[in-house]
């Protein structure tokens, strides 16, 4: 039980932080969030300057061009990328947290080939297909229809909660490939390249007012056959590499920013004024942020025992993981509930006013709304828990 | 950088449950009870496996171990509600003769924290010394010389407590440093045993959850059930990162903020051995409300550790200050 940080972690932020120091400047600010071209162009130009500084899949083997960091590491990465206020991974989310993780596990060596080097460099963009809206916490009983006709799959169907789907050159998609057999057992797992006939991408307005998300909808659009990763109906198989990936560790980064973000929130207290006093003047205020300051650093001692859990078996603890992802989801939205009193009417404006970043904090506080029902809802995580860690009984 | 329970670690966490299991059972809870709660076989008992001079040197004698080995103790004997002035007299260890030996039961008053008001020690009957922590150093009062008026009905039975009046200056035995040192210290092992209690709730609720039966099912099958004990499981999990932050950031302070490592590990323990307890007498329904059933000493316990070494608001206000001064 050791919070040291080898010599050689120590070096490798020493090197990231004076590199991170000249790069993210010369980075330049990031575009609105609704231009998708510009946000395309940023992250991507991102990714390409992190990859040729060789800080490009931190996590992922050097025989893909990744850097085969040790956990900590990573760690480390994270850390200095949140000091540092560098760009987020952004568009690149998909391909380099799923897409590229899962072809490098299942794909085959054309499939990795033609991906996993451009993904690496910001040069392919990947959007996600999974949940449709049927199909949302029970993933599964989706619905999008495979056939095979020659060496095509044609495949139609509705996805939702597309992210990036707008600049997106390549999704990961599930499919029913046997619409007979138990939900579990009939899906396939597909590369579908965006620019095919028959896909009609639908910005969805969100509580955040952006096209975050899109609905796909795809009218017998072919895809080869040879775009399969993994066997035909092993697809469920496939995307618990992918689920289990998503859930230890890639919220790590936002994990790391929270800390952040509260010490901004302290900021903005201490120049707003409330009567003729300050809000941070308020000493209940004062009590929930310090509160919510030890359950964040408690948050981010949990993402130490979990990733150095990971350090031999290469995967996070499923009930630790669980865990982290609920108590981190309610936090950030407590968070959000103090950031939204401390802006008090400042916080009924989406720009800024009065020289408060209402802009920043309220994009944060809307979005706070989604990380609950993302990626396994609260309810969903608080089923796996009880029922894969603490060994209840299934409800029915 | 390596935050997991080493072997080591787990032998002297293993070592503890097994010894904790065999001697301190709840029904033997229930008879010290009876007995101003103190064991003095078990006191000396503890002293030999070496409870209380568990981070003294080894050319001192003791077993030379560090801050975090002595929250994972501190986390087995909170579990298992082990009565006496357990704590105080592992401070004492190096400043008090015989404290690190058992043979002097070593007592004390926080004077530092926002709880100490009024100033109620625990065990009296049985000390042989009192330690008060003040702003301005450590001091060492005789308990014999003093008048205390006893309790009559203590929170919590296994903690009995006297109502000291006319507090002594007492006899210098080190300045403000030490003093601030011990109260961290005292701080982190009191998370332990706040964690402990936070884990044995869950474990009690949980088994009660699949046993008990109701409208033909077991209750730990409805998701109302499930959800609060899913809920216990991510704050008994906060609640030992914290606390094995605030050992961790004790032993190596270049690793962090030992004040913030500390005050988080003693407000996220507490709230998780008390929202614990608590929901483990929800769990129980009408019987956890009972005193047979052993959920209310959980709780009691619980609210007995958190009044000393700084309550939740005093560490949550102080790491506020420290965010917004930037340190």
């Amino acid at each position: 039980m050791d919070l040291r940080y080898s010599e050689s972690d120590e070096k490798f932020r020493v090197e990231l932080r004076s590199w991170l120091a000249e790069a993210v400047p010369s980075h330049g600010d990031a575009p609105p969030r609704h231009d998708w071209l510009a946000r395309r162009e940023y992250d991507a130009g991102w990714q390409r300057k992190l990859f040729e500084a060789g800080y490009a899949g931190l996590h992922w083997p050097k025989e893909y061009g990744g850097r085969d960091a040790l956990p900590t590491e990573q760690l480390v990465y994270y850390e200095e990328i949140a000091r540092a206020h560098a760009p987020y991974v952004g568009i690149n989310f998909v391909g380099l947290l799923h897409g590229g993780p899962t072809l490098i596990v299942e794909g085959t060596p054309e499939q990795r080939k033609r991906h996993v080097p451009h993904i690496l460099k910001g040069e392919q963009i990947w959007c996600q297909g999974f949940s449709e809206p049927e199909a949302g916490s029970d993933l599964a009983s989706l619905r999008t229809r495979a056939e095979r006709d020659g060496d095509h799959y044609v495949v139609s169907g509705h996805k939702i909660w597309t992210s990036f789907a707008q600049v997106a050159d390549y999704c990961e998609l599930l499919v029913r490939t046997d619409p007979d057999a138990r939900k579990h057992k009939g899906i396939s797992w597909l590369i579908m390249p965006m620019d095919l006939p028959g896909i009609e991408i639908r910005p969805l307005q969100t509580i955040a007012g952006e096209g975050e998300f899109s609905e796909l909808f795809l009218e017998e659009v072919r895809i080869p056959i040879e775009n399969r990763v993994g066997e035909e109906n092993d697809g469920w198989r496939v995307t618990n590499v992918t689920l289990r990936f998503e859930r230890g560790t890639a919220f790590v980064s936002e994990m790391y920013q929270l800390q952040e973000h509260l010490a901004e929130i302290v900021k903005v207290a201490a120049r707003v004024t409330r009567h003729d006093a300050s809000a941070w003047d308020d000493a209940a205020l004062r009590k929930e942020v310090g509160h919510l300051q030890a359950d964040l650093d408690a948050l981010w001692s949990m993402v130490k025992i979990s990733v150095s859990e990971a350090s031999d078996s290469g995967v996070p603890d499923m009930g630790r993981s669980a865990a982290v992802k609920l108590f981190y989801t309610e936090l950030a939205q407590r968070i959000a509930d103090v950031a939204m009193r401390v802006l008090g009417r400042a916080g009924l404006s989406r720009s800024d006013v009065a020289e408060l970043p209402s802009e920043r904090f309220l994009a944060k506080v809307l979005m706070s709304l989604n990380l609950t029902i993302a990626a396994g809802t609260s309810q969903i995580q608080r089923n796996i828990l009880s029922e894969r860690i603490l060994g209840l009984p299934r409800e029915r | 950088m390596d935050f997991r329970v080493s072997p080591d670690q787990q032998a002297l966490q293993e070592g503890i449950r097994s010894f904790c299991e065999g001697r301190v059972s709840i029904d033997h809870l229930r008879e010290l009870e009876t007995r101003d709660a103190f064991d003095r076989d078990l006191w000396n008992e503890l002293a030999e496996m070496g409870i209380f001079q568990l981070r003294q040197p080894e050319a001192a004698g003791g077993v030379g171990l560090g801050t975090a080995d002595a929250v994972l103790v501190f986390e087995g004997l909170g579990r298992a509600l082990v009565p006496g002035p357990l704590v105080w007299s592992h401070l004492a260890a190096g400043i008090i003769d015989g404290a690190a030996t058992g043979g002097t039961v070593v007592g004390g008053l926080d004077l530092i924290g926002a709880g100490s008001n009024p100033h109620l020690v625990a065990h009296w009957n049985h000390l042989d010394a009192l330690l008060l922590l003040r702003p301005e150093g450590v001091f060492r009062a005789d308990p014999k010389a003093l008048t205390a008026e006893p309790v009559a009905v203590p929170l919590d039975p296994l903690t009995p407590l006297h109502h000291v009046t006319d507090l002594p200056g007492g006899e210098r035995l080190a300045g403000p440093d030490e003093a601030r040192r011990l109260w961290l210290d005292g701080a982190a092992l009191v998370s332990g045993q706040l964690l402990g209690i936070a884990e044995a709730t869950l474990t009690l609720a949980l088994d009660y959850a699949k046993k008990r039966e109701q409208f033909g099912r077991a209750i730990g099958s409805f998701q109302a059930i499930k959800h609060l004990l899913a809920d216990m499981f991510v704050r008994q999990e906060v609640a030992r990162a914290g606390a094995y932050a605030g050992g961790a950031t004790l032993d190596h302070p270049e690793v962090g903020d030992v004040e913030r490592a500390v005050s988080g590990a003693k407000v996220t323990s507490g709230e998780s051995a008390l929202k614990n307890a608590k929901t483990c007498i929800q769990v129980h329904g009408g019987m956890g409300y009972t005193w047979e059933v052993p959920a209310h000493y959980y709780l009691k316990r619980a609210w007995v550790l958190e009044t000393i070494f700084g309550t939740p608001e005093e560490h949550s206000s102080h790491l506020a200050d420290r965010i917004a001064t930037g340190d």
